[in-house]
């Protein structure tokens, strides 16, 4: 990406502290990141990064300690690990209830959901329920979902961790061509090391407990990439190297 | 390079599609005709179990005749009754009363359930009390009750709705706590917030226990209802549980089990097509019933 095109988002010395009981647990630590519009952000990290924190500090579910954070007013999209579908709902009722809650007409609603649903492959399964679907379907839907709130950046929350490699490889390539047709923005968290360098432009490493910056990997292999490429196996063992050796900072 | 692209985003279409067909479930459905047997058989079998047993016990000379009619003397006089206007009355009424407690009991259970679950303060001022008031037998509201309202309309149906409206008011509160979070997360970032939270997001995720408390109420109620009968004669005023009371009186066995097996049959007809079926296509909608 452009390293002069305007930040879609910026996170300034975000310090996050969860209180409970008599212990305190500092999640975020002085935590600052630019992530460029249009960009392709991956967040990797061990457990305990707080990297799910983070998405949900920037999309305001949390309430931030300290710090700052920037989206400059734009629309957020946010996908979690479980595709937190409603289970009453059909797949079209699930992809446009946000556009109900921002007043959309019932045509309205209608005509971009099927638009959404075809983006996602999605199109003849429209009058299912979830319960109906597999998990990598359910997922399409709820990144249908989340692009019907018009987002200009996506946020996704290991959303592909629970399914099986076979899927994961296909929605990934999925998740490329959405990327690439609609230029959003997306923050990618992730703690598959192979997943983060098959998808992000860029990669930060996060330390845990507290989660703060360790590093950056820029990743510039040609897309549409693929995860067993040459190129992609050495920064991946590269990136594995960092990852490995701030884990074990913990057992010493 | 445009064909190879062509031929990439084809194979990735078909793979997508490969995926999905694999992974989606076919659920061979049984035809009508036999889902309707297969649900009917086990019920008539209860019956006939019932009916034999009844009958054995009858012919066994335990108690003569006028004390324990066999089967056939009060399904003949069931039979009898069910000619008379005066059954369809006593019917009638006691219907009647029954719709009209229960749909106060869910108007205010719902009130209260709707309120409790989403003010802290009530919860932790009138959850416990509510927890208490369904554990309460509703019998012993009566004498409260008739004295305070006399023999009336008005006692019965206090009776009826004090008996309901705390059962449907805590599975309101039960569903209500036993929300995912992720749910209500995801219907914030969406944009939920305040009523249109609670009536796409809450209230549907809530459902399923709600029509438990529904279905409880209305037991709570329809036995309130008969005890209310039994106690609170109107003059005038025909119902199921006045006509037993009569029976009592006159020591008529064959017309007293007659009425027994009409509130059995409501019970059982409320019940069963009514709240069991919400019930089936509620948890049915959710994916929640292929095991059972």
């Amino acid at each position: 990406m452009d390293a002069q095109a305007p930040s879609a988002i910026r996170i300034r010395d975000v310090s996050q502290t969860y209180h409970g009981g008599r212990s305190t647990l500092l999640a975020l630590d002085r935590l600052s990141l630019d992530v460029l519009r249009g960009e392709f952000v991956c967040l990797l990290g061990a457990s305990g990064c707080g990297k799910t924190t983070l998405l949900n500090l920037i999309v305001g579910l949390y309430r931030l300690s300290s710090g700052n954070i920037d989206t400059g007013g734009r629309r957020l999209g946010l996908m979690f690990q479980d595709s937190a579908l409603f289970p009453w709902l059909t797949v079209e009722g699930n992809v446009e209830m946000g556009m109900r809650f921002r007043g959309f007409s019932k045509s309205e609603r209608r005509s971009r959901t099927q638009e959404l649903l075809k983006l996602v492959h999605l199109e003849a399964f429209s009058d299912r329920r979830p319960h109906e679907l597999s998990g990598g379907m359910r997922q399409r839907v709820a990144l249908a979902r989340a692009l019907a709130q018009e987002a200009e950046v996506l946020l996704m929350d290991e959303p592909f961790g629970s399914l099986d490699a076979t899927t994961r490889d296909v929605l990934h390539d999925e998740l490329e061509r959405i990327w690439h047709r609609t230029g959003l923005t997306v923050v990618f968290v992730t703690h598959d090391v192979r997943e983060a360098v098959r998808l992000g432009g860029r990669v930060v490493l996060l330390s845990s407990r507290p989660g703060r910056v360790v590093a950056e990997f820029r990743i510039d292999i040609e897309r549409p990439r693929r995860i067993e490429d040459r190129a992609a196996s050495e920064i991946a063992a590269t990136i594995t190297d960092r990852l490995r050796e701030e884990v074990r900072r913990h057992g010493r | 390079m445009d064909v190879e692209q062509s031929d990439v985003r084809h194979r990735h279409e078909e793979e997508i599609a490969g995926l999905d067909a694999l992974d989606v479930r076919r659920v061979e459905r049984p035809g009508r005709g036999v889902a309707l047997w297969g649900a009917l058989w086990p019920k008539l079998v209860a019956v006939l179990v019932v009916l034999g047993t009844w009958q054995i016990v009858a012919w066994s000379g335990w108690r003569p005749d006028y004390v324990l009619p066999g089967p056939s003397t009060v399904l003949a006089e069931l039979g009898r009754v069910v000619q008379t206007a005066r059954f369809w009355r006593a019917v009638a009424t006691t219907m009647q009363r029954a719709l009209l407690g229960f749909g106060i009991a869910v108007s205010i259970g719902t009130l209260m359930g709707t309120c409790v679950s989403q003010v802290p303060v009530l919860r932790r001022t009138f959850g416990s009390l509510l927890g208490g008031l369904q554990n309460m037998p509703s019998i012993v509201w009566f004498p409260f009750a008739i004295v305070l309202l006399q023999l009336s309309e008005a006692a019965i149906l206090f009776v009826v709705v004090l008996g309901a409206a705390p059962s449907v008011a805590n599975g309101l509160v039960g569903g209500i706590d036993q929300i995912p979070p992720l749910l209500v997360r995801a219907g914030r970032v969406l944009g939920a917030r305040g009523l249109a939270a609670f009536r796409h997001v809450i209230l549907p995720a809530a459902l399923p226990a709600y029509v438990a408390g529904l279905k409880q109420g209305w037991a709570f109620s329809w036995r309130s209802l008969m005890a209310g009968e039994l106690l609170v004669v109107i003059a005038g005023r025909t119902s199921v549980g006045t006509e037993m009371h009569y029976a009592q009186d006159l020591s008529d066995m064959p017309g007293l089990c007659a009425y027994m097996i009409v509130v059995l049959l409501i019970g059982i007809a409320v019940d069963g097509l009514g709240f069991r079926s919400l019930e089936r296509h509620v948890l049915a909608r959710r994916g929640l019933l292929e095991h059972r």
